[in-house]
C-alpha cells in the first residue's frame, strides 16, 4: 500500500487487475445505455425533426462565429510574436462517454469508457460543451478516472476573465459550487465575473471558462474573503466529455518567417 | 453438504462477481451513501458456509480487485477484507448454530471492523474528515444481511436437493 502510493512502479499491476474487473463496470453501464437507446428509438418524428431543426440553427451561430475567429486567431498569433512571446496553441480532443458506475460515495470521481488504449494519460484536462470538467485521475487500460473540479481534493489556477487576477479555485464538495480561498479581501472581483483556466501549473491549457462567481458578501474584518463560484460545466448531466492533448510545443513565433518574407521582398526589390 | 469441488468454485467467483457489480452500481441521490458492503458481505457467507473452499485468499484477491474497481489504494480492501474473514474462519462452527439476530450483530461488528480498518487507512494518507455518511454502509449491510444470506442459500442448496 505504501508502495502504491508512494511509487508509480505497481500501476503496471492494477492495470493488468483492472482487465479482469472493467468488463464489470461496462456490464453495470448496460442498462442505463439500454433505457437511453429505447428512448431514443420511440423519439416521436416531430420531436427529432425540431431537434434537427435547432441544431442547425445552432451551427449556423457557430460557424458564424468561427469564421472571425481565425481571423482574430491569426492576429493574436502577430500581436504575440510583436512581443516575442510564444504560447500554446491548438489542441487535439477526444470524445469519452461517461459509464455510469458509482466509484465510491462522497468523490467526485466519474469513469469514462476511454484509456490507454487511446493514449489517454493521468492529468490530462476534460472539459464538456461549456468548460472545465476536470482531469484524468487515473487512466487504466479500458477506462478511466477523471476527478472533477468539485472534488474537495481538487485545485485548479483560475484567473478573472476581465482584470486576470490569478487565484485558485478548489473543489468543495458539492456538484454545483468552488470556493476561492486564496483571495484578500480588497480584491478585485465581483460576481458574475468568468473564471478561466490560467494555464500556470501546466495542466489546464490557458483560456478555457471554469466557473462564475456567485454573489459574495465581503468580510472587511479578515485577511481573505471567501469567495464562491458555479461551475459552467455541467457536471451533474452530460454523459460525452472531451479528453483534451495540449500540444506540448509552443507555436513557433511568426516573427521568423515573416521577417525572411520581408527581407525576401526587399532582396527582390533590390 | 457435499457440493462438487467445480461447482462451489463456480458460484462463489458468480456471485462475488455480481457483489462488485452491485459495489458500483449508480444509486440515486443519498441512495449511494447507503450502499453496502456487497463484495464483504458475500465473502463473509461463504467463509462460514464452504470455509475449505472460501478463505482468505479468496478475501485478499477479491479485495484486490475490488481496489481496482473503486480506485483506491491497492491493498486496503485486501488487508481488510482478509482480516474479517480470518475472523469468520475461526468461528464459523459457532456462528453457523447462532440465531438470525445474533449472526447479525456479528455481521455488524465486522462490517464496523472493515470500515475501521479502511477509515485508519485513509487517515495514514492523508488526514481525512470523518464524515457520517462513512458508517452508513455499516449499518446498511448489517439489514441487508438476511437477504445475502438467503439468496446466497438459494445459489448454494440446489444441487443438493436434486
Amino acid at each position: 500500500m505504501v508502495l502504491d502510493q508512494k511509487s508509480p512502479s505497481i500501476n503496471s499491476l492494477r492495470s493488468t487487475l483492472s482487465f479482469l474487473v472493467d468488463p464489470l463496470k461496462y456490464l453495470v453501464n448496460i442498462p442505463s445505455v439500454a433505457l437511453e437507446q429505447t428512448g431514443d428509438s420511440i423519439n416521436s418524428y416531430l420531436n427529432l425533426k425540431k431537434e434537427n431543426q435547432n441544431l442547425r440553427e445552432e451551427q449556423l451561430v457557430h460557424q458564424a462565429r468561427l469564421l472571425k475567429f481565425s481571423a482574430l486567431e491569426q492576429e493574436n498569433i502577430r500581436l504575440r510574436a510583436l512581443l516575442e512571446n510564444s504560447f500554446k496553441l491548438g489542441e487535439q480532443v477526444l470524445v469519452a462517454e461517461l459509464l455510469s458506475v458509482n466509484m465510491a460515495p462522497y468523490e467526485h470521481i466519474v469513469v469514462v469508457n476511454k484509456g490507454t488504449r487511446f493514449g489517454v494519460h493521468a492529468q490530462q484536462p476534460v472539459l464538456d460543451a461549456n468548460g472545465v470538467v476536470g482531469q484524468v485521475f487515473r487512466a487504466l487500460p479500458m477506462t478511466s478516472e477523471i476527478m472533477l473540479i468539485t472534488d474537495p481534493n481538487h485545485a485548479i489556477p483560475v484567473q478573472v476573465n476581465r482584470n486576470g487576477l490569478l487565484t485558485i479555485a478548489v473543489g468543495s464538495g458539492q456538484t454545483n459550487k468552488l470556493i476561492l480561498p486564496f483571495l484578500p479581501s480588497n480584491a478585485d472581483i465581483h460576481p458574475g465575473d468568468l473564471l478561466i483556466t490560467s494555464g500556470l501549473g501546466g495542466n489546464f491549457p490557458h483560456g478555457y471558462p471554469v466557473a462564475i462567481v456567485d454573489e459574495f458578501i465581503p468580510q472587511p474584518n479578515k485577511a481573505f474573503t471567501t469567495v464562491t463560484a458555479t461551475p459552467k460545466a455541467l457536471l451533474d448531466r452530460n454523459r460525452e466529455l472531451m479528453i483534451v492533448w495540449s500540444k506540448s510545443t509552443p507555436v513557433p513565433l511568426t516573427s521568423k518567417p515573416t521577417e525572411n518574407k520581408l527581407e525576401a521582398t526587399n532582396h527582390e526589390n533590390k | 453438504m457435499k457440493t462438487n469441488n467445480t461447482s462451489g468454485f463456480i458460484h462463489i467467483s458468480i456471485t462475488l462477481a455480481l457483489a462488485m457489480c452491485l459495489r458500483i452500481v449508480p444509486l440515486p441521490g443519498n441512495m449511494a451513501d447507503f450502499n453496502p458492503d456487497w463484495v464483504l458481505l458475500t465473502l463473509i457467507y461463504w467463509s462460514l458456509t464452504l470455509p475449505e473452499r472460501a478463505g482468505i485468499f479468496h478475501a485478499w484477491t477479491f479485495g484486490l480487485l475490488t481496489d481496482v474497481l473503486t480506485g483506491r489504494l491497492l491493498g486496503q480492501y485486501a488487508l481488510a477484507y482478509a482480516l474479517v474473514i480470518y475472523l469468520c474462519l475461526n468461528l464459523h462452527k459457532r456462528l453457523r448454530n447462532f440465531p438470525m439476530l445474533q449472526q447479525g450483530l456479528f455481521i455488524f461488528f465486522c462490517l464496523l471492523l472493515s470500515q475501521l480498518l479502511l477509515f485508519f487507512i485513509k487517515n495514514i494518507q492523508h488526514p481525512a474528515q470523518l464524515h457520517a455518511a462513512f458508517w452508513f454502509p455499516v449499518f446498511s449491510g448489517t439489514l441487508v444481511w438476511p437477504i445475502v444470506y438467503g439468496a446466497l442459500r438459494l445459489v448454494r442448496l440446489p444441487p443438493r436437493f436434486r
